[in-house]
């Protein structure tokens, strides 16, 4: 039978790039069609009736939503390359980080950019994401890319770019050498460069976002 | 060599109770470590540095954190009876959706429900009863979330049972009267004895929330 795989996404969300990054490392095709969140489809109101959000993965039909679900998904199904480790314990510490980062980390930027008590809200920022560092080898995954290097796309393509929209300090090369040496890594390889979004349209993007957001009634 | 598995908890902790359930289910044999969260231990600040939660797995000295982690853990390494998740990789991914439906959604909302007043715990309490009613929905006729027998939304849900009297006493409503599937489903699966062993009284429960108010302040 042949694979019918759809991608339901939109081209700034990390959550949505991820699931790109994880069907070509597979090499799975795909139809990717993307959505308009400000006026959502009925097929992604009909595929993710509970959330409603980016991405959902439709494969043969039946839909999966929730980014990190949809990763452990597609590396059950589709084996070759695995993204996730072999040993229960690597797999429970991947999933424990790639959490931290859309949980904990997430919360953390959320405060830098929102800017009431910007000074030890980037403090606060800069531990966790030591924390994060600390876990990296040459890449999340070892010696290659895994499904921790996929969650943490978002930390080098997108939370990096907090710096320049808010104009904070900035992740330096000395604070964080490892974390910069993975990111430069990554900005040399094809298929992530396939993956995201680029920075000259990400960017306003991401400042229009938050000028909304600081804007609107709390 | 013998399997050492330590568990570091608190004991109305219903995150706490799904690893007990899990445990109880593949008959793993663990010590119990009881933590005070107002005077956490040495070892939970050095197992679980970045968040110093409970509950807190340690097999054969490495910790393990996060509930719903440690549960697929579990059924990973003591693979040979009772799996907590479906084979199938789309159940699976079913069971990881809902089961991070509950762990997003259900707790938040009710903590709301008894530690607030007024307007803010009106608006909970309509979340509260959203939330359930899509949980409900999402049950239908079947006897478990799982299907024909109990899994890992199950378990990631039912350990809330023990809060239920909670959530009805601060809301002045009946879990029977707005979710009557729900409550028949745990009744079902209280019929369990992992579960049945496992889950604390309500009353001690809702003891435990009368000293915690005192205790922050929120009467």
């Amino acid at each position: 039978m042949v694979e019918e795989v759809k991608l339901l996404g939109m081209w700034a969300s990390p959550f949505s790039r991820r699931i790109e990054l994880a069907l070509k490392l597979k090499g799975i095709q795909y139809e990717y069609i993307e959505e308009d969140l400000k006026n959502k489809s009925p097929l992604l109101l009909k595929y993710n009736p509970v959330h409603r959000k980016v991405p959902v993965l439709v494969h043969n039909g039946k839909p999966v939503a929730e980014s990190l679900v949809i990763l452990e998904y597609i590396d059950e199904t589709w084996k070759d390359n695995p993204l996730l480790p072999q040993d229960p314990g690597d797999r429970a510490s991947a999933r424990f980080w790639a959490r931290f980062i859309d949980e904990k980390l997430s919360a953390a930027v959320r405060k830098v950019i929102m800017g009431e008590e910007r000074e030890k809200a980037l403090e606060e920022y800069f531990q966790l994401l030591k924390m994060l560092e600390n876990e990296l080898k040459d890449f999340f995954g070892g010696e290659s890319l895994g499904y921790l290097d996929i969650a943490a796309m978002t930390v080098a393509f997108w939370f990096v770019n907090v710096q320049e929209v808010v104009g904070v300090e900035p992740l330096t090369e000395e604070k964080f050498p490892i974390l910069d040496k993975w990111i430069c890594k990554l900005q040399d390889m094809d298929v992530v460069n396939e993956c995201r979004p680029p920075k000259e349209k990400l960017l306003p993007h991401m400042r229009a976002h938050v000028e909304a957001s600081q804007s609107a009634p709390k | 060599m013998a399997d050492e598995v330590v568990l570091l908890d608190f004991w109305p902790s219903m995150f706490g109770m799904r690893v007990r359930i899990a445990l109880a289910e593949k008959g793993i044999k663990y010590q119990y470590k009881e933590e005070d969260l107002r005077h956490k231990s040495e070892l939970l600040l050095k197992m679980n540095p970045v968040h110093k939660q409970i509950p807190l797995l340690i097999h054969n000295g490495k910790p393990v954190c996060e509930s719903l982690i440690i549960v697929q853990y579990i059924d990973e390494v003591w693979n040979h009876k009772s799996p907590l998740l479906p084979s199938d990789p789309y159940q699976r991914a079913h069971a990881r959706f809902w089961a991070d439906f509950v762990d997003r959604k259900v707790y938040g909302v009710g903590r709301k429900l008894w530690a607030t007043k007024g307007e803010e715990q009106e608006a909970a309490k309509k979340e509260f009863l959203e939330i359930y009613k899509t949980l409900e929905s999402e049950l239908g006729e079947k006897p478990y979330f799982g299907g024909e027998t109990f899994g890992f939304v199950d378990l990631s849900f039912v350990t809330f049972y023990s809060w239920f009297y909670v959530y009805e006493n601060f809301g002045k409503f009946s879990m029977e009267a707005e979710f009557p599937q729900i409550v028949a489903w745990v009744k079902r699966c209280m019929q369990k004895e992992s579960i049945a062993n496992t889950l604390p009284d309500q009353k001690k429960i809702y003891e435990f929330v009368l000293k915690l108010k005192k205790i922050f302040g929120l009467e």
